[in-house]
């Protein structure tokens, strides 16, 4: 029944037989499953919905009592697509980046930290299709966390507050489509965000066998850009750090919509992907595996 | 479902000029950061269809040999092939062929038996979606896991844990197998076990290699042995090989010694030692019964009459000049 069986009736001294290698999409397939099975993943995605739920509940309840907010919360008791927007907002400077620290640690530092990855390599998979694997799983974890956060958003948006047509903050209007599509720019964005960070983890990831530690590093590496980019006499660092581009989405919220605050952004979080996941490489392909 | 292990009939096609070696290294080194030598200059030879017992204390380079043979670390200087491929660069080609426990079993604690193989299943390339569930569940039936497949890995005891192992090892066809330590942890009637799995797989045509720090159980089922010490392979061959080594000696216990030495001097037996109460020699070609009736003519007393011969472990102590670790 094996793949086996056509070449392998050579002498002793044939080549081996070669079995058709598919490209991985199984392993892909089983690591998502292995991602969304795991009871702490469940828990922080559960954490991040509650986040839009809080902040329309405590909108509702504010407004009712006579009083009112500008801006992106003020937007909310016009339409609920705004609970999303803010929701995403208020995630993507700390929550967001808990939630990619703790899973990208474990990527190479928890197989390695398992023993699994011996066995992994020894199937073998090869260094650089795990390492691809490994970071296209990490890929769809950011933007399930961040559809999570906007799609529970639109649920208790929805459920409290006018739907319909949609004021922008420029004051203009547009349907409750054009609204959705913008929410999804977002939503992508926000993406793209968490992925430059997590590739940087995913780094980080591959020089420890302890997934305690890489996904604690992560998450300093995270918090450490956020606090430079807040120390006004470190203006020069700006550029470099990707937290700098986090909230670069605001033009979206505009009309006419404008995308260069979202492509320089989004440039900036290709080339940290690209930076770091050469290292990753670097460092995966030429590593003692000892664990 | 053949398992492609040519090993007489179909050799016509092309003619073989010497048997081929399913693993070959040539000056295989490793040197840590820090410039520890943990494998110095090893030529290892394991021919096609062996089980190749890999012996050596705790410590003495087994495991990082292993390890480089698979890939898992790469050599400071020497190479690597491997049934007919370059390690690493080429371990692609090889090790879906290559099943292997090293260091132990490692799985997912969370997940399910059956989860884990499934894992590994589609961790492998070459192995097609559909027949997954086959594979998996032969691999378990096979190490007799099958009842337990369902558990959580972290609630299998210690045997489960390695069976599961040397199943994962067995879900594809394999042309070698790579054991290192494989009765590690288990009791006698798990280690029967192996020993019993690694007989039948090495009757399938499969070539195993087995490391091991515990002589007594490798000694029943290999054919081939390489003894390291710190480092070294000191010693490679066939088990043939080392019998022909073996020196068999006669032990006589008596209170005649003397008189004893004396007979077995005229007998013309090699090695002759004695100490009050005891004279042994060496008993060449001679049949033990010719030496009882030469003593009892010769009017020695004999007490006690042994025909001694050394275990693996005095050969090793003998070729080595050091004990092995035998409590395990």
């Amino acid at each position: 029944m094996s793949a086996a069986e056509p070449e392998a009736v050579a002498g002793p001294s044939e080549r081996l037989p070669v079995r058709r290698p598919a490209l991985g999409g199984r392993l892909l397939g089983n690591e998502i499953r292995l991602l969304m099975r795991r009871r702490r993943n469940q828990l922080i995605l559960v954490a991040l919905a509650a986040i839009p739920v809080i902040i329309g509940v405590a909108v509702k309840a504010t407004t009712n009592s006579g009083s009112s907010a500008d801006g992106l919360i003020g937007s909310i008791t016009n339409n609920g697509i705004f609970v999303s927007f803010t929701a995403l907002v208020v995630v993507i400077p700390i929550f967001l980046p808990m939630a990619v620290s703790v899973v990208v640690g474990e990527t190479i530092a928890g197989e390695a930290g398992a023993g699994t990855l011996r066995y992994l390599l020894a199937v073998p998979v090869g260094r650089t299709r795990l390492l691809v694997i490994k970071f296209l799983a990490v890929a769809f974890w950011c933007l399930l966390i961040a559809t999570t956060v906007a799609v529970a958003g639109l649920v208790i948006g929805f459920a409290l507050f006018p739907a319909g047509d949609v004021t922008l903050l420029s004051g203009t209007q547009t349907t409750l489509l054009g609204g959705l599509g913008r929410l999804l720019l977002v939503v992508g964005y926000a993406g793209l965000m968490m992925l430059a960070l997590a590739t940087a983890g995913l780094f980080i990831s591959t020089l420890t066998e302890v997934p305690l530690a890489a996904m604690a590093a992560s998450l300093g590496v995270a918090i450490a850009m956020q606090v430079l980019v807040a120390v006004p006499q470190l203006h020069a660092l700006r550029p470099w750090l990707i937290s700098n581009y986090f909230l670069d989405f605001g033009d979206v919220l505009r009309d006419p919509l404008l995308f260069g605050g979202l492509t320089h952004g989004a440039l900036a979080a290709v080339a940290y992907i690209a930076i770091f996941f050469s290292l990753a490489w670097a460092r995966f392909t030429s590593k003692d595996i000892t664990s | 479902m053949t398992l492609s292990v040519p090993t007489s009939g179909a050799r016509s096609a092309a003619p073989v000029p010497t048997d081929p070696l399913v693993i070959e290294t040539a000056g295989l080194t490793k040197r840590f950061r820090g410039g520890q030598i943990a494998v110095n200059r090893i030529d290892l030879a394991v021919p096609k269809g062996a089980v190749y017992g890999f012996l050596g204390p705790n410590g003495s380079g087994k495991t990082t040999t292993i390890r480089m043979l698979l890939g898992l670390v790469f050599a400071t200087e020497g190479t690597i092939s491997m049934l007919g491929r370059k390690i690493p660069a080429e371990a692609g080609r090889a090790l879906p062929w290559v099943g292997s426990l090293v260091e132990g079993p490692a799985f997912h604690p969370y997940l399910s038996g059956r989860v884990n193989l499934a894992r590994l299943d589609a961790a492998d390339l070459t192995a097609s979606r559909r027949n997954s569930s086959v594979r998996v569940d032969r691999a378990l039936e096979r190490v007799g896991l099958s009842a337990a497949a369902g558990k959580r890995y972290r609630n299998y005891s210690l045997g489960m844990r390695q069976r599961l192992g040397i199943a994962a090892a067995l879900l594809q066809p394999r042309k070698l197998l790579i054991l290192d330590e494989p009765t590690n942890g288990l009791d006698p009637q798990g280690t029967r076990e192996v020993r019993h799995l690694v007989g039948e797989l090495s009757r399938d045509g499969i070539t195993v290699f087995v490391s091991s720090h515990l002589l007594s159980e490798v000694e029943q089922v290999c054919t081939h042995v390489g003894v390291m010490r710190t480092g070294s392979l000191v010693w490679q061959g066939s088990m043939a090989d080392l019998g022909s080594q073996q020196k068999v000696r006669v032990v006589v216990e008596t209170a005649d010694s003397a008189a004893a030495k004396g007979v077995l001097a005229d007998l013309g037996l090699a090695d002759i030692a004695e100490e009050s109460g005891v004279a042994s020699a060496v008993l060449g070609s001679r049949p033990p019964e010719q030496v009882v009736a030469a003593l009892v003519a010769g009017g020695v007393r004999v007490r006690g009459f042994a025909v001694a011969k050394p275990n693996l472990e005095d050969i090793f102590v003998q070729l080595t000049g050091e004990g092995f670790d035998v409590s395990g």
